[in-house]
């Protein structure tokens, strides 16, 4: 079997988001976090609820299990029953996620989606995210409108925001979550050919290192062929990170 | 009724909620017939797609309600991203479910909703004169208080409905089109064919019939009536169609398929199709 690709090592770790989580709803947005949540489905966390990216629920083959109509995934956000792996425009050292516009939301400098359902996200059920490409424009010191709700705003609003978790990021340098005394980002894995030097590099704000900072974790054969053969036969995933020179 | 009939029910000022979401079940007809009055300073509520970016590119919106504008296979809308950058109107920017909670509140004839959504983020400074609730019990949890969204009007679009206004939806997901009825004083609905009241429950399950008569005030046969955007099971959305519309300069997209009337509209659509 050929080396594994940066683009399946950030399907390992997006995959691992979904571990142990249960009979719960994953919902990944973006190429790399669907295939990550189809293995995890597949392997380490059988119990998890898909859907079809519409209204209908579905196993593995696409049999459908059930109806989650838009008003009942609302319902279900607000429950807390579900892990969304968002994007993110720009992201901060504590966690606060924009993805309605650059610049002044009075008059922005480019509109982009709307808040959509970051803040009803945040404030309800585990939110990760998920970056393609890790840059200083996309990691930055301050977010220009609040969507995702951070660390720090959270920590404003102890009763409400009760339910508010961001277990991890993921780009497609390595995995980042916020397990330091006081919820900043924290490197957590990266993935091999990848260096602390190019991750400080891309990112706008002051990250903690730990003193080692582990690889992500390999692929396992039976987790590649799956990938490769029944869940992205087509290669999307390299689409979203092509494949570079290590280092 | 006819479409121009109920658009000529409308005036200028009003509040106008658009069902369906997205890129899918927009009332596109009814948007198009609004486009050729000169109703104008609307203050439009809408899960946001080309609906909206229809009326931003003619400078027909005062205020827009929204939690996002997107095309969906697009995903972002160019008339909508040019009005806002060009500071085109007035913006309340809320949350999806925050959205929803405010529509419930109006058809229940509420003045708001307590939402935990929106708490820490900047809706609470996108959304002008957003106020917090504390709960009366022990939690004594804090919420944002969303406010109704009371409409004058509002647009649908249904698969099939009678001339009485019960409407059916066949695709898979109702969106939020019977709250946008229930929220309003008047709702309009277009659909795709008009059908006997028996017929509507012939061949599809009950629960099927979204909305019911009594919160609709016209009824209009409009098929092909959400082109561009999808209409399952009809059809599903016009990505070609939908691709030229995102990549035409606004002014020669209009000349070519906006200046006529529907029936010159869906006969332009067809033009293109078959490539004449």
């Amino acid at each position: 079997m050929s080396a594994v690709s940066r683009a399946e090592y950030c399907v390992i770790a997006c995959a691992e988001a979904w571990r142990d989580a249960g009979e719960i709803l994953a919902s990944p947005m973006g190429v790399i976090p669907s295939v990550g949540a189809r293995l995890a489905r597949r392997t380490f966390a059988p119990d998890l609820l898909l859907t079809d990216g519409e209204a209908l629920l579905v196993g593995p083959d696409g049999t459908v299990e059930g109806w989650l109509p838009y008003r009942q995934h609302l319902t279900l956000v607000t429950g807390g029953r579900r892990h969304v792996m968002m994007g993110a425009s720009q992201i901060d050292r504590y966690g606060n996620q924009n993805i309605s516009c650059i610049g002044d939301w009075a008059r922005p400098k480019r509109q982009l989606l709307g808040v959509r359902g970051a803040p009803v996200n945040t404030l309800n059920n585990p939110t990760s995210y998920w970056i393609p490409r890790h840059s200083r424009r996309v990691f930055v010191g301050r977010v220009d409108m609040v969507c995702g709700v951070g660390y720090d705003r959270a920590a404003e609003h102890p009763e409400t925001a009760r339910f508010h978790r961001i277990p991890r990021v993921v780009s497609d340098l390595g995995v980042f979550d916020f397990a330091t005394p006081d919820h900043s980002m924290r490197l957590a894995s990266l993935h091999p050919g990848v260096t602390v030097d190019q991750v400080r590099e891309a990112t706008g704000f002051e990250l903690t290192v730990p003193d080692e900072v582990p690889y992500t974790r390999e692929p396992t054969p039976h987790e590649l062929e799956l990938i490769r053969e029944v869940i992205d036969p087509e290669s999307a995933r390299t689409r979203e990170v092509p494949d570079r020179e290590a280092g | 009724m006819s479409a121009q009939e109920a658009v000529g029910r409308l005036e200028s000022g009003m509040t106008l909620g658009i069902g369906g979401w997205g890129s899918r079940r927009k009332p596109m007809a009814l948007v198009r017939a609004l486009l050729r009055t000169r109703i104008s300073d609307l203050t439009v509520v809408s899960y946001g797609g080309p609906d909206v970016g229809l009326l931003a590119a003619v400078g027909r919106i005062r205020k827009l309600v929204t939690a996002f504008v997107t095309l969906d296979s697009i995903p972002l809308e160019p008339h909508y991203r040019a009005a806002r950058e060009r500071g085109g109107f007035e913006l309340m920017e809320v949350d999806e479910a925050m959205f929803m909670w405010g529509l419930h509140a109006a058809a229940n004839r509420l003045p708001f909703l307590p939402v935990r959504a929106g708490i820490g983020s900047d809706v609470m400074r996108a959304g002008p004169g957003l106020r917090t609730v504390t709960s009366p019990y022990e939690d004594s949890e804090t919420f944002v208080a969303m406010p109704a969204l009371r409409l004058d009007a509002a647009f649908v679009h249904m698969n099939r409905a009678d001339r009485l206004g019960n409407g059916q939806y066949l695709g898979p997901d109702p969106y939020f089109d019977d709250l946008f009825c229930e929220a309003a004083d008047t709702a309009y609905l277009s659909c795709e064919r008009i059908v006997d009241t028996a017929e509507l429950t012939k061949e599809a399950a009950p629960q099927t019939l979204l909305i019911k008569r009594h919160t609709v005030t016209g009824v209009v046969e409009a098929p092909n009536g959400a082109h561009f955007t999808s209409c399952a099971p009809d059809y599903g959305r016009d990505e070609a169609f939908q691709k030229r519309y995102a990549g035409t300069p606004w002014a020669e997209f209009s000349a070519r398929f906006l200046d006529g009337d529907e029936q010159a509209y869906q006969r332009a659509v067809r033009e293109v199709r078959e490539g004449t």
